[in-house]
């Protein structure tokens, strides 16, 4: 059933939002510090397991199937809600802190990935 | 007829949200298509559409005083539209994330820590590095300024939780939000054009585009509009960074600026 696939994602990103904060009070302060990464992780793992042992069928898995497809949906209502307004008013040096950490981070993308291995196969 | 329309739209306000945003979705696909030929993506029209309805929606949406609000929170600013807040909110927005893992392979995840681990490092300092920078060609040149704005150069979180750490002034605060704010919407405009040419096109460059660019919704929305399968790599290393950034800000990063302020 769906449910249990939604389930599922929800104790992932209730466990894992509970372990980044309290890597954060670990680390001295109130953020969430990598939930969604752990969170991720977990239901990367448990779907690998569950699937593996027969326990999660492919009806089951459209619970989650659903939310990773409303996703760009979500992106766009998170765009629709940024406060481009304060953006754009902020004056010439906040634009151009913005703008240049964009560019230079950028472009020490290819530079970062060659480290540690090969070049990556082309998809 | 319409006030029943609008305390209508109001009360089921999520409702709403998925019928407006399924909207807005659609009408882009269709502009990509027709006036693009589908070069441009459809993902990346509707999130600039999103980004325009917000800065309109800053702009003219109605005060209670019969003048402008000026909020801050784009289009969830009118009552209406607010659905769309919880749509974009924190709370589904990780629900989202989460579920695109479904499309992660394991074999892919292996031998990818250090480079998670060195694009978070290198994202946070270099980004600090240049918002001191630029604030100190701006006449800001106590290191307290230089060290929150340079937080909003890495995200608009990591700017005022560095400011409130370090006593910094509401006008710098503000400028070093504004900083993250304007970050996080180029990224999302700018990434599926330059995609490309940084070789942005798989999964280990995705994670080190997220750890070195670190802003939740930027990363989200830029490689959505490049790529949906990405996702999940860029959104797993850019969970860390906001948390890497406010940890390393007040206390590392401005110890250090303070040396060359």
């Amino acid at each position: 059933m769906a449910i249990y696939g939604t389930a599922l994602l929800s104790i992932c990103v209730i466990i894992g939002t509970i372990a980044g904060k309290l890597l954060g009070r670990l680390l001295g302060m109130d953020a969430n510090v990598g939930g969604v990464g752990i969170a991720m992780i977990l239901l990367i793992f448990t779907t690998h397991r569950l699937r593996k042992s027969g326990r999660l069928g492919p009806q089951d898995e459209t619970g989650i199937a659903y939310w990773n497809a409303i996703y760009i949906p979500i992106v766009v209502a998170i765009a629709a809600t940024q406060n481009v307004r304060a953006a754009l008013h902020g004056g010439t040096a906040a634009i151009l802190a913005g703008i240049l950490a964009v560019v230079v981070c950028f472009a020490l993308v290819p530079a970062i990935t060659r480290i540690g291995g090969t070049a990556p196969p082309r998809r | 007829m319409a006030d029943l329309i609008e305390s209508l739209l109001v009360q089921y306000s999520l409702v709403t949200a998925f019928a407006v945003v399924g909207i807005t979705v659609w009408i882009s696909y269709v502009l990509s298509a027709r006036l693009t030929r589908g070069r441009i993506h459809g993902s990346a029209i509707a999130i600039f559409l999103g980004l325009v309805f917000a800065y309109l929606a800053g702009e003219f949406a109605p005060g209670p005083d019969g003048g402008f609000l000026h909020g801050e929170k784009g289009v969830a600013d009118i009552p209406a539209l607010a659905g769309i807040g919880m749509l974009g909110g924190a709370m589904l927005r990780d629900l989202a994330i989460v579920a695109t893992a479904m499309g992660v392979r394991m074999e892919e995840l292996r031998n990818t820590g250090l480079c998670g681990l060195i694009s978070l490092l290198a994202g946070v300092l270099v980004s600090f590095a240049i918002g001191a920078a630029v604030a100190f060609a701006f006449g800001y040149r106590d290191a307290v300024s230089m060290t929150t704005i340079g937080g909003g150069a890495a995200t608009y979180i990591v700017g005022p939780v560095t400011g409130a750490a370090l006593g910094a002034s509401s006008e710098v605060m503000a400028l070093s939000v504004a900083a993250g704010l304007v970050k996080s919407i180029l990224v999302m405009i700018a990434t599926p054009f330059v995609a490309k040419s940084i070789g942005l096109d798989n999964p280990r460059s995705a994670l080190v585009f997220g750890g070195l660019l670190g802003t939740t919704s930027g990363v989200a929305g830029g490689l959505a509009a490049t790529d949906p399968k990405l996702v999940p790599y860029g959104a797993m290393t850019a969970t860390f960074y906001t948390g890497i950034g406010c940890l390393l800000g007040p206390s590392v990063i401005f110890f250090i600026i303070r040396q060359f302020a």
